[in-house]
């Protein structure tokens, strides 16, 4: 009996154990029953460009989905280098899936335009609507957190990951009814203005199952211990302020509450802290596996006390506060950890206010053998450094350096830091992820296109010498996705001598480059799977073709030029010169 | 510039005491060629400008000297992070008694509230638990006695002083910034003028 011949629902079975998109993808090109039997129980979506494909396109090959994530503004976007206006709008998806997947549970936003009104069609439209998570979204308010609070009456995750809520003053929280006992995760910690406590507390009650709880800023100290001794089976929490009065009452109060807390794995919040109480969170710290104190300004002598205390740490997130000698301590302590992001406390800052050092990284790097995924900023960096950190830890998938001052060269050699992220590159094979910083010349991207062959996607910024840096990149990143560059001397030669490769990726953003004009247009001319845009807000691109173009942003998809373009962006594809402005 | 030299702006400059002398003012006890000390060896500039790319060509001719414009999207770091950083350093900036601190041979530089502290004592003991050093003993009379750190700071008017020679609430409204000196340069310090 051969496979093709096996039953359908035996195969639908299957491939139910199959739930990779990749794997899926690759079972729908078997043959053309399995295409279909396979796209029949495809049950998750994940589309990583919101215009690479048409909802309704989704819709149709995908008919029994319940769970769509979606991604809009290119990763720039966080830097403010994408203009207000540019889209990533969810309402048409919205629109399409209330009447497509009126079964739909879970919808997930990265980086999208989410308005009242869409907010208000999920209520009104999915009877079974469970998880709605907001990643770095906006153009919402709190009156569109209502609708979903008031009728989405199997709710489990509400989770709204630093996005940019307008907070009219309304009471939404109040809006979930009392049969509302279903809530899983909570996370309103971007939220800028206070919500009623009380609704707050009645509504952590009344879920039996509440495992993730993320306060925001408005929430006193006074009150968290009240919260958790309602919630003592809370896994994760994000604190509101940390700051109170000094009081032994209060501090007790809040140590009592914790120990009682015996399955919290992750903490974060921890805003305004003052060190006396952070001793209270201590009888957690055994347990802990995540800890964010991104937004925690206490010194390195506070840092080092708390983190020694959990040895089962696999994720920290910490300002440079921490320093050198803080990070020692860590190294020391937490075997486990997989996952370090140092951000920094004075970024605009000309000098260094903290003893933070290539050093710190480097002893992580020795001292914690599971490390794999790397953010940090520091103000120098040497190739010695960057070798050692690379035969250290050969298992590094996510490595993003950030050295603040643009071109900084190797502190002790003062040259360029080629050798040091070529070593990454060489000795990290599985490196999915990298973001390069500093004095770098077109042989740091040879050594990329040379080694970097699982790498996914590159950030570059003030690097390169020349067009045969891109072209190291694009000729030789055999599974590169997403290139984003800003200011490097790259032009039209290394563009359009890779444009097939273009179409082998997600997308490619270029801003304050050297790519011409009329190479964009022959790029979108030449390849039509491509939409190829160029933001310009000071006027038309073609009135100056003598500049190059201020910003570009490439992405392949299968539904041709977007209609929501706003003005200040022209797609300069085979019918360019048809467009009405 | 150039025409502020031909101007000779030094001499109708407003200050205390008769024209042809240096400002002098009894109690303080000023240090040597300050200004011209610069005590934190910043790393120089880099090969290009960096400036917003919008309005110049991209170009790698050098520029002199580097100018330290803030470029849109760099550092990298997320809206929402810079913006709940700003308001804890408006918050504290607002205030006016927030410093630097900086010590010789240390490569970075420290701040704080001026205010958390009630008296030199306790402002020498967060110095010294901040930086790892000791002072020695003072006297109005000798200054610092058995060690090689002084701490000195500048008043508003530029002065650089001994912390320690005036009173501790005069101290808190005029003090600008803090330095740790080291060493030979602590040695220069003379006796009141």
């Amino acid at each position: 009996m051969s496979y093709s011949s096996l039953p359908e629902d035996v195969l639908e079975h299957v491939f139910s154990f199959v739930q990779s998109d990749k794997d899926r993808n690759v079972i729908s090109l078997v043959c053309k029953s399995w295409y279909e039997i396979e796209r029949w129980c495809r049950r998750r979506i994940f589309v990583g460009n919101c215009y690479a494909v048409s909802p309704r396109m989704a819709i149709r090959r995908f008919p029994e989905v319940r769970s769509v994530e979606l991604k809009g503004k290119p990763h720039f976007a966080d830097f403010n280098l994408v203009p207000e206006g540019w889209g990533g709008y969810v309402y048409p998806w919205i629109r399409a899936m209330a009447g497509g997947y009126p079964w739909l549970e879970e919808l997930k936003l990265k980086r999208m335009v989410v308005t009242d009104e869409s907010l208000e069609l999920i209520a009104k439209s999915l009877k079974n609507f469970k998880v709605l998570v907001l990643s770095s979204c906006e153009g919402f308010s709190t009156h569109g957190l209502a609708a979903i609070a008031a009728d989405c009456k199997n709710l489990k995750e509400l989770d709204l990951w630093e996005s940019d809520v307008e907070d009219p003053s309304g009471n939404w929280l109040s809006k979930f009814p009392d049969t509302c006992t279903s809530l899983v995760s909570l996370n309103i910690a971007c939220l800028g203005s206070e919500v009623s406590f009380s609704a707050l507390e009645r509504l952590v009650v009344r879920c039996p199952n509440l495992r993730t709880l993320r306060l925001n800023r408005a929430v006193p100290l006074e009150k968290l211990a009240h919260l958790l001794r309602q919630a003592p089976q809370l896994v994760e929490l994000g604190t509101g302020t940390y700051s109170a009065d000094l009081r032994p009452d209060i501090f007790s109060n809040l140590a009592g509450a914790f120990s009682g807390c015996k399955e919290l794995k992750s903490l974060s919040g921890f805003w305004d802290v003052v060190p006396a109480y952070l001793p209270a969170v201590y009888s957690v710290c055994s347990g802990l596996t995540t800890l964010n104190l991104s937004y925690a300004t206490i010194q390195s002598p506070d840092l080092i006390k708390l983190v020694s205390q959990c040895p089962k740490l696999q994720c920290l997130w910490v300002l440079d506060y921490i320093e050198d000698s803080g990070l020692e301590a860590l190294a020391a302590t937490c075997k486990d950890l997989r996952e370090l992001r140092v951000f920094p406390s004075e970024p605009f800052g000309d000098e260094p206010n903290v003893s933070l050092t290539e050093q710190g990284l480097v002893l992580v790097s020795e001292g914690c053998p599971k490390l794999e995924s790397v953010l940090y900023f520091c103000r120098r960096m040497s190739n010695d450094a960057l070798v050692t950190i690379a035969k250290n830890r050969p298992s590094m998938i996510r490595f993003r350096l950030c050295i603040i001052d643009p071109q900084t060269p190797d502190y002790l050699t003062l040259e360029p830091l080629d050798v040091g992220f070529g070593a990454i590159v060489q000795h990290c094979k599985d490196l999915r992820r990298l973001s390069l910083s500093g004095l770098l010349t077109d042989r740091v991207f040879e050594y990329i296109g040379t080694y970097a062959k699982k790498l996914e996607m590159l950030s570059v910024a003030f690097a390169g010498e020349s067009d045969l840096g891109l072209h190291h990149v694009l000729s030789g990143c055999d599974s590169l996705r997403k290139l984003e560059i800003m200011d490097c001397p790259f032009g039209d030669k290394a563009l359009l001598a890779n444009a097939a490769k273009l179409e082998t990726m997600r997308s490619l953003w270029m801003s304050s480059c050297s790519v011409s004009f009329e190479a964009c247009k022959l790029l979108g001319q030449k390849m039509p799977r491509l939409n190829v845009e160029v933001i310009d807000e000071s006027g038309p691109p073609d009135s100056r073709p003598e500049l190059p173009v201020k910003k570009l942003y490439i992405y392949r998809t299968v539904t041709g030029r977007r209609i929501d373009m706003p003005g200040f962006v022209w797609n300069v594809g085979e019918d360019s010169a048809l467009r009405l402005s | 510039m150039a025409f502020e030299r031909d101007l000779n702006l030094e001499a109708t400059e407003l200050r205390l005491g008769l024209p042809g002398t240096q400002e002098s003012r009894s109690n303080k006890r000023s240090l040597p060629d300050m200004n011209i000390v610069d005590d934190q060896g910043h790393r120089s500039g880099s090969s290009r400008v960096i400036s917003n790319a919008s309005d110049a060509t991209k170009s790698e001719e050098e520029t002199t000297p580097p100018s330290k414009t803030q470029v849109v999207g760099w550092p990298p770091i997320r809206s929402y992070r810079k913006n709940s950083l700003q308001a804890k350093k408006s918050e504290a900036e607002a205030s006016g008694i927030y410093v630097k601190v900086s010590m010789d041979g240390a490569p970075y530089l420290r701040k704080i509230h001026l205010n958390i502290y009630n008296d030199y004592p306790e402002l020498l003991k967060a110095l010294e638990d901040m930086f790892k050093f000791k002072v020695g003993e003072y006297s109005e009379s000798e200054g610092y006695n058995g060690s090689e750190f002084v701490p000195t700071y500048e008043d508003k008017d530029g002065d650089w002083m001994l912390v320690g020679d005036v009173p501790w609430e005069m101290f808190i409204t005029s003090c600008k910034r803090l330095r740790v000196m080291k060493g030979s340069e602590a040695r220069g310090l003379g006796c009141a003028v």
